[in-house]
């Protein structure tokens, strides 16, 4: 009915925070260069840019949702926009799968992207170790 | 279906990016991230609509399926032109910004 909505508000926080984490590694970066001289440059992937994997998978995938939802006349072009929403009934009815399917939804996306974030730090991790190894 | 031909469209684009990385200038990224975000929230979607059919759910009407088949298939398309769109305005093969800025002779 409405399910994409909440992955869809989770999409717009995280573009919100993925521009403020950007915007502060670039301040610390500045500062960082300022302090030292020369650094042998470790492989680090920014938080921003982790941020950025979870808005591109929330963004595409509510994306594709709401053209599901158009399909099947649940989102229309006119007020309000939902059809369910014209209905008390329907919309109780949406709200529950909002709070069932939709929130799952962006639990589910939210946990592959932990994992993905989990995994790349190991990654990164390895990569700093056979680094130190080589000097 | 719809579901179906979303995972088989998230593990093509993926291919297609792994084989070009580390260099994205086709932009496949975007379109492993859209379809592996459609796939996931279609996945949550089969798991809640599994719950209430039970066995039903693997036995759909010709009809459904067809639609969702139908369905499936538009949803991929209207990532493409997603992915072009990306792909023309980030122009990371400055492609467009040379045609447009291209003086006749």
């Amino acid at each position: 009915m409405a399910c994409f909505i909440v992955p869809a508000v989770e999409a717009v926080v995280t573009t919100i925070a993925a521009k403020a984490i950007e915007k502060k590694e670039l301040k610390s970066e500045a500062a960082a260069q300022i302090g030292e001289e020369s650094t042998v440059a470790a492989p680090k992937i920014s938080f921003a840019r982790k941020t950025k994997w979870l808005r591109n998978l929330l963004w595409g995938g509510s994306a594709l949702l709401a053209f599901e939802h158009v399909w099947h006349g649940e989102v229309v072009p006119w007020f309000p926009f939902l059809t369910a929403a014209a209905d008390p009934a329907d919309a109780a009815e949406m709200l529950h799968e909002m709070a069932t399917v939709g929130v799952c939804m962006a639990l589910l996306v939210t946990a592959v992207w932990g994992v993905m974030v989990g995994v790349s730090a190991i990654l990164e991790k390895r990569a700093r170790q056979a680094q130190t190894n080589e000097q | 279906m719809t579901l179906l031909v979303t995972v088989f469209a998230a593990i093509i684009s993926t291919v297609l990016w792994y084989k070009n990385a580390p260099d994205d200038k086709m932009k496949f990224s975007a379109l492993c991230w859209m379809y592996w975000g459609a796939s996931l929230m279609w996945l949550v979607d089969a798991i809640f609509e599994f719950a209430e059919l039970k066995a039903e759910y693997f036995s759909p009407a010709p009809a459904d399926m067809l639609n969702d088949l139908f369905l499936g298939l538009s949803a991929v398309a209207l990532g493409l032109v997603i992915w072009l769109v990306i792909l023309l305005v980030r122009d990371p093969k400055g492609v467009v910004k040379a045609a447009l800025t291209k003086k006749k002779n």
